[in-house]
């Protein structure tokens, strides 16, 4: 555990002094909840077409493959266009794009700040180390499948995959919300003890809160 | 870099010199005189900038060597020094004192191969690597397929061709 996490005697500005748990006063341990639809199919259907003509993307690179998401905010490609833009904080963003190989040290970066996206959310896994490791198949600390970690909703193969693959891939992203099929941040609640064992098996340190919003 | 070497071969007692260019050259010398040739290097012949400062793993040797480049800028030419630690307990002084930038190189050797630089700053805090628990990573004997295999979860359906059996297959189907 860090020493930032440990519960401690913190002394304010005015001079009083109290204790803080910070697992407990700085972050929300309960584990995430499954979201039920909406109540009529209809609305449910108007909610997932504005969802998905809304993808704010966290702008956080983990591999080589953010590079190819610089030309998209560009005119050449301008992602814009389709309703598809840059956050620069989680709690402004529905979808992560992994993009490129993820290393154990910066999956805890990722589940933090997956953890702090709002619902509803995607993951787009984007080039091949996503999906089997790629390049990187034995490597020692690159993850060679994302879906053990966080829930996936597309993969965009490649190595790398042009900007052209990935304005394909939002619109098949789109249809996947359209269609009710988007379901990843229910399913990282559904299978959250199985998601925690498969994080806890590479993260030999764990030195964060189980579950942070 | 002939004189040069001379020069530096009457004050220490230095190994052979390995000439790759007419401005790049390695000497190779034992691990007690590193410091005063830096020393001399840096403050009479004008070496002012450490390049780099990296290892090699000769693990049927025994040994680490390192390799310290040092760049003369004005005169636009470099020089590396290289020295054989042994590889069981390796531990070689530190030079952050005459650059300060070879605490970072040495934080790196520490983690990546497991080289220790006593006194060096923060050279035992982690540099790249996070909660790792095997031998450091870089040494040759640290089996990186194996270690990928036992940690993370492939995804079925990957083949490996070894090439010269495949071609061989091809060609030859009857085996011959």
């Amino acid at each position: 555990m860090k020493a930032e996490l440990e519960k401690r005697i913190v002394k304010g500005p005015d001079g009083i002094e109290f204790e803080v748990d910070p697992l407990q006063d700085y972050y929300c341990q309960e584990a995430p909840t499954v979201m039920p639809a909406a109540y009529s199919k209809i609305v449910e259907g108007f909610f997932n077409w504005a969802r998905a003509e809304s993808l704010w993307i966290l702008g956080f690179g983990t591999g080589c493959g953010a590079i190819e998401m610089r030309p998209l905010m560009t005119p050449r490609f301008d992602a814009y266009r389709y309703g598809v833009q840059w956050r620069p904080t989680p709690r402004q963003a529905n979808l992560f794009i992994i993009s490129g190989y993820l290393s154990v040290k910066t999956l805890k970066r990722a589940i933090r700040s997956y953890e702090q996206m709002q619902n509803p959310k995607y993951v787009i896994g984007l080039g091949s180390c996503t999906i089997n490791g790629g390049m990187y198949w034995d490597s020692y600390n690159t993850l060679k499948r994302l879906d053990y970690y966080l829930p996936v909703d597309l993969y965009i193969a490649g190595c790398m995959p042009r900007p052209e693959a990935l304005l394909q891939g939002f619109e098949d992203l789109k249809e996947i919300i359209r269609a009710g099929k988007g379901e990843g941040a229910n399913q990282y609640a559904q299978y959250f003890d199985w998601y925690k064992m498969n994080q806890k098996q590479v993260i030999h340190d764990w030195d964060m809160p189980d579950y942070n919003w | 870099m002939r004189e040069l070497y001379a020069k530096l071969n009457r004050l220490f007692p230095l190994g052979e010199l390995t000439e790759r260019r007419s401005n790049l050259a390695f000497i190779t010398l034992t691990a007690e005189y590193l410091r005063p040739v830096l020393l001399h290097l840096r403050d009479r012949e004008g070496f002012s900038h450490l390049v780099l400062l990296t290892a090699v793993d000769w693990l049927e040797e025994g040994q680490f060597q390192l390799s310290y480049l040092l760049s003369d800028r004005a005169n636009g030419r470099d020089i590396g020094l290289r020295l054989m630690l042994p590889r069981d307990g390796a531990s070689m002084e530190s030079i952050h004192d005459l650059w300060p930038t070879a605490a970072t190189y040495q934080r790196e050797l520490r983690e990546m191969f497991g080289i220790d630089f006593p006194g060096s700053p923060r050279i035992n805090e982690e540099f790249i690597l996070e909660g790792w628990t095997d031998i450091p990573p870089y040494r040759r004997d640290f089996d990186t397929l194996k270690f990928a295999q036992e940690n993370f979860v492939a995804r079925p359906g990957r083949e490996t061709w070894d090439p010269a059996r495949h071609m061989k297959d091809q060609l030859y189907p009857d085996g011959a």
